[in-house]
This record gives structure tokens, sequence and C-alpha cells, in this order.
């Protein structure tokens, strides 16, 4: 696949932690790949080792294929966690600033400045100082400034804290948009919803590791277990028979709207779908099945607790 | 991303001259200095017109004739005697006069005061007595013409000091190097303190509201210390020239009224006589050129030092401490100046103005004097190597700095960052 990012054995340690210990990542062009983990796993570490802020103890960042270079982050758009602007600087003038740091030409930077105040509909700002601004007008102001300069790769680290869900709902539009056009963009998170909705892949790190790689599907596959919710008409009892022949548990829940009854069944290992759907039927009668897919945020805890408990990561819904 | 680097320069320089403390202190502080060198004459002015009269209670006879008063002290003889005068609240001041008062001065000579006597009313009338009681015993010897032979004898001796270690044998001049000195250190021990915590300030600012984060995506963090320190050093330079401009155009216009008529005739020979050694321009460019070195190698310098402590602190509160020890050399440089003033050329004078740490304030104690131009040529080269040297390491520092936040470090903390990759 071509990656517009890899990192190869990232090692970087401060005086009292390691930060960062023998993390790889392949981020591939033109998605959205999201880097989880928890507060203090090494996240930002990692992002600011790709934006050449820092530099690795050990290990190899390669950017469209060379070795990253300081000139690269001119093609990458970052949009730290942490964040604020000049108070004192009008907020035209400041954006003009951050664009043309990025090599824009001030005619360039202004025109499309222009452009993006008009699509966010906050062109009435250009001329008030920052600290006139509410949190969550600035970070409209911080959002427009990192992709100004149309980076191939776009860094967003949480981008969506201090955003009320309407202004949320802008910003998740205007990411999804940049990737349609080509960007490919990287974002840090702890919010899944966030991730089920706009991440083709991820990579979970914990305590400077990374304990968890691939596609947002194969990840939920990886972690689904042989487990099905059923409705159905008929006897539980029979149902309890039936499942215990096959060798399976089966937890019976409530009624549903339409008045069908409610299981969970979890199959033992090898039992396939045909054969479960063969015995309930013979029970009773079965009328929607589905697989239990876990939520990422149930991967999320699942894969944490257990990379803590220092074992492999195994399913355990 | 050179280009950068002049972004950065150019919005910390706008961002500083732009603000409104900046016009008011600028404007300010030359009328300020101007109204405090003005201020003792004002004074003057206003206590003229209390005339202190004093009544002389002579009983000597031979004195009170003698005293003579001036615009502040009002000699009149008084006849009464002292109690009856003493009752009198509108005597202010009495001087009684013991009968032995010229036999023996030491003794019988009182000052009646209500309320305090300054110490140069004080002063005045005690020379007065004393000229007056020396005129009464000369008078005594009987010899004729004394006036006379007494004016011949007074000699006025004006000693010409000549440096001849120069190419060219130059008048120098003791007091107003000792004058020029003094003022360059302060205003260099200034420059430094107030520039240099600036753009430690500026950090502390930055790094707290995190705007930072947000630039160090597009600037190196070395770029981005030394735009600050170009920005700030910029602004230093341009409030200096407005200020010489101002104080210039207020000594050329107050130069004409400052003729030794108006001075009162106050003004020592030797000023007037060593302002040729400053008036020469050969001498005076240099002197300029030099100066100006220093004070830009010594700001680069202490600057870069207060970045990086700006850099690995929170909050003002924390940097205090950190910042006195950057202070500490910028004092010894102060304290060792005064000594070298003592004597420019000493063992001392040498080491203090080689070392950059110190080189910059004993090199302006120094200057004045004339410093052989080996030295003069050694001490800029090592300061600028010495800052080359701190800039890089200090770099090192904020790099890693800037993105600690809470707990202050210690000083053995920070320059262990400064060995991360």
């Amino acid at each position: 696949m071509d990656n517009i990012l890899t990192a190869e054995h990232i090692s970087k340690s401060f005086t009292n932690h390691r930060a960062l210990d023998d993390v790889s990542v392949s981020v591939p062009r033109g998605q959205v790949y999201g880097l989880l983990g928890p507060n203090g796993a090494g996240k930002t570490t990692l992002i600011r080792i790709i934006n050449h802020i820092t530099a690795p103890d050990t290990g190899l960042v390669t950017f469209n294929g060379h070795p990253l270079t300081a000139d690269d982050v001119t093609n990458i758009g970052y949009l730290p966690e942490e964040r604020g602007l000049y108070k004192k600087m009008k907020v035209g003038e400041q954006a003009l600033f951050f664009a043309r740091l990025k090599g824009l030409s001030k005619a360039e930077a202004t025109s499309r400045l222009r452009e993006w105040f008009d699509r966010l509909e906050i062109s009435d700002w250009w001329d008030k100082k920052v600290e006139e601004l509410s949190k969550g007008m600035a970070q409209k102001v911080q959002f427009i400034v990192t992709v100004l300069h149309r980076p191939e790769l776009l860094i967003f680290d949480e981008p969506f804290s201090g955003f009320d869900p309407i202004n949320a709902g802008i910003l998740k539009r205007e990411i999804l948009k940049l990737r349609d056009e080509g960007s490919t963009i990287i974002f840090s998170t702890h919010n899944m919803g966030s991730v089920e909705e706009l991440c083709d892949n991820i990579t979970l790190i914990n305590r400077s590791r990374n304990i968890l790689s691939g596609s947002v599907r194969d990840v939920r596959e990886k972690f689904a277990d042989n487990r099905y919710r059923i409705t159905y008409q008929g006897d539980p009892a029979q149902l309890l028979e039936a499942t215990d022949r096959l060798g399976a548990e089966a937890m019976v829940g409530e009624t549903d709207k339409l008045g069908n009854l409610t299981a969970t069944l979890s199959l033992a290992p090898g039992t396939g779908k045909r054969d479960m759907i063969a015995a309930v039927n013979g029970a009773v009668d079965l009328c929607t099945f589905e697989q239990v897919i876990p939520s990422m945020d149930d991967i999320f805890v699942a894969a944490v607790r257990a990379s803590e408990k220092n074992v492999e990561v195994e399913p355990q819904n | 991303m050179a280009n950068s680097l002049g972004l950065v320069i150019q919005r910390e320089y706008f961002e500083r001259v732009k603000r409104k403390s900046f016009i008011i202190s600028t404007i300010l502080v030359p009328i300020v200095m101007i109204a405090l060198m003005l201020a003792p004459a004002f004074f003057m002015l206003f206590s003229k017109s209390e005339q202190k009269t004093v009544m002389v209670v002579d009983n000597t006879g031979v004195v009170a004739q003698r005293l003579v008063g001036n615009d502040e002290v009002k000699f009149v003889p008084a006849t009464a005697p002292v109690d009856s005068l003493r009752a009198n609240e509108d005597n202010e001041t009495i001087l009684i006069l013991g009968s032995d008062a010229v036999e023996n001065p030491a003794k019988g000579i009182t000052l009646l005061s209500r309320g305090s006597v300054s110490m140069m009313t004080d002063a005045f009338i005690t020379g007065q007595i004393k000229s007056a009681i020396e005129d009464v015993r000369l008078q005594k010897y009987n010899i004729p013409d004394i006036k006379q032979i007494m004016e011949d004898v007074t000699a006025d001796v004006k000693m010409t000091t000549i440096r001849i270690d120069q190419e060219k044998d130059t008048e120098t001049s003791s007091e107003l190097s000792y004058f020029l000195s003094l003022i360059m250190d302060m205003m260099l021990y200034m420059f430094i303190l107030i520039y240099g915590q600036m753009v430690m300030t500026s950090i502390i600012e930055e790094k707290n509201n995190r705007v930072l984060e947000i630039v160090v995506s597009s600037v190196k963090p070395f770029q981005l210390m030394l735009g600050k320190i170009a920005g700030v050093g910029l602004v230093a330079i341009t409030q200096i020239l407005i200020w010489a401009v101002l104080i210039g155009t207020a000594v050329a216009v107050a130069t004409p009224f400052l003729t030794p008529e108006t001075l009162g005739n106050d003004v020592p020979v030797e000023v007037t006589g060593a302002l040729a050694q400053f008036t020469e321009p050969g001498f005076l460019i240099s002197l300029l050129v030099y100066t100006l070195l220093f004070f830009i190698g010594g700001f680069l310098f202490y600057s870069s030092i207060y970045a990086a402590i700006g850099s690995a602190v929170s909050n003002v509160q924390d940097a205090s401490q950190l910042s006195s020890i950057a202070t500490m050399p910028v004092i010894i440089g102060i304290i060792g100046s005064m000594a070298i003033l003592n004597d420019p050329s000493s063992a001392l004078a040498f080491w203090l103005s080689i070392i950059p740490f110190t080189s910059p304030m004993a090199m302006m104690a120094r200057l004045p004097y004339g410093v052989p131009g080996w030295e003069i040529a050694l001490s800029i080269v090592l300061l600028y190597i010495a800052f080359m040297f701190m800039i890089w390491l200090c770099g090192k520092i904020y790099r890693v700095g800037i993105f600690m936040y809470g707990k202050k470090p210690t000083l053995m903390e920070i320059i262990r960052w400064s060995r991360y990759k």
C-alpha cells in the first residue's frame, strides 16, 4: 500500500520515563488514520516527532518515501491539543502570520483566508482581537490556520475538544471533505465515537508501546468473538436445551418492542453460523440474528486493560 | 525556511512597537530624565524666595560688620539683649558670638533657631564667620597691603594629563572618563536586564497560552528563539535611537543657554579642557562603534540565557530565582567595573574585560580611558564566540523546556535537557 508516512521502531526517552518504546506506524495515503491511546500514552510525543519538533532517540520516520526533513513540515498541518493564539493580535493579522510561516505569499494567504473565513462564517472576526473571541471561535481560527496551506498530511490532536455539537459537526464535515480532496489525516483522540465515524485505520498506543494496529474493520472483527444476538418466538426452555446440545452458552434477554423474545448466544470456537441457525430454528421460531460487534470503546478498554496486565491482547468481550 | 525567521522577527518587532506601553515609555523616559536633571535648579528657584534673616548678637564688636549675606541668608546686627530677642517670635534665627570668639572660635559661637537649619545654610554661616575671623586676625598683624599679598600668593593649579602610550599623544580627563564610564555601565546594566527579561517574560507568556505549540509546528524552536531575541533587540535599538534623538534635540536646544553666565561660573576648568578629547571625531566614532558592539554582544549573550530560563518555567514567579542566577555575572561585572575605574589598566581590569560574562560591563568602564586595540578585538571576538555557544546551548534547552509544564525544574535538570536529541 502507498504510505505517505511511516515511523519505524521509534523510541524516545526523557529523564524519568520512556515516552515511546519501539513504536511503528504506517499511514496509508488518502485515509483517516486514528492515533488512539489513554492520556500520557505517548501520542503527543509521536506527533511531535512526525512534525520534526523533536527527534527520536532511535528509529526512522519517512515522509513520501524519504527520511523526514525540516522542509517536509510545509507539507504537514498540525493542530495541537493544547493550543492558543497571540491574544493581543488581530485575528486576520495573526492568521496571515501563520499562513506565511507555512510558506504562502501574502496575497495568496489573504485570498485563501478570506475564502475559509466565509466558508466557516467568521468573516466578521477579521479585525477583532483574539482576546475578544470565545474558545470555540478561536478554535475555528486555529483549524483554518492548520489546513490553509493545503498540506498533504494533516494531524489533528483532539480537534473536537471545546466545540459544541453543531460546530463539531461542521468540523467533521470539513475534515472528511479535506480527505476527499486528497489529504491524508492523522487523527489523535480518545473520543471513540468519532473514531468509528471517521477513521479507516487505527493504532492504539498505551504505556509508550503500540498495542494494536490495523483497519477499523479488521480490529473490530478481531475483537468480535463468536457472539450472536437473536430474536425469536417460542419457549425459552427449548432454546436453552438446543444451545446446550450445541455446546453454546445462552443468555435469555427481555422481550423486544415487537413482542419477540431475545437472547445472546456465545458459541464455542469452531461452531459455525449454520450450525447455530439449524439448532436454534429446530427449537424455536427464529426471527432475526446478528453478530455482536464490539464498539471501539469496548475494544479500547479491553486492549488497554489487557496490555496493562502484560498479556497478549485477547478478545474478552 | 530563512523566510520564517524574518517573519518571526517582524511579528515580534511590530507587536511591541505598536503597543501603547512602548509609545508611552519611549516618550516619557526622556521627559522624566530631563525633569530629574532640571529638578535641583527648580528647587533652587523656589527656595530663593525664602531669605533667612539672622539676627547677629556680636560680643566681639568686630565680626558682625564683616559677615556678608547672600540670596538665602541676610545678617542683621542686633543691639537688644539675647533674652528679649529670643522672646520675640519674629526672630527665626539668632547668632550669638561670644566675646572671645576671635581668639577661640571653637567655643562660644551659638546659633539659635526656630525650626531646623539646612546643611547649606549652616555651612554658609560657618564659612562667613570663618573668613570674618581670619580677616580680623590678619588685621592684627598690621602688615600693610596684606590683602594684595594674600591674593598674589594664592595659586590656581591646572594639570594637563597626556597619554603617551597611544599612537598620538592625547589629552585626557580622568573626571570626564569616570562619569562617562559610570553612565555607560549603568545603561548597559539596565539594557541587559530590561530587554533580556522582556525576552524571558514573553516566552513564558507564549508558553502559557499555548500559542507556542502552534508556532513550533511551522518554525524550528531555535529559529523562534533567535527571532524573539532579534525582535526584542531591534525594539531596544529603536527605543534607544528615539531617546538619543529626543535628548540630542533637547541638548541642542538647551546648549546656547548653558553659557558660563547661566551656569554661574561653576563649570570646572577641567571639563572644558577635556572636552577636546571627546569631541575629536576619530575617538568619538571608535568609542561609539565599540560601545554598540559590546551592547549588542552583551544583550545577545544574556538574552539567550534568559530565553532558556523562560522556556524552562511555567510562570514569572518560578523564573525569578533562576533569572537571579543569570543576573549575578552582570552584577559582578558592574562591581568589578567600579574597581576598574580606580585602575583601568590593572590585571583585574584585563581579565574581567576578556571573560565574556563580564566583558561588556568591564569594557564599558574601560573604553572611555582608552584600551589597546588588540584587547578590544580579543574581547569582542571572545564575546561573540561565547554568544554563539550560548545560543546553541540555550536553543537546545529551549526546545525541550517549552514543552515542560508544571513543576519548576532544577538547574541540573535544565542542563540535562541540553543533552536530549
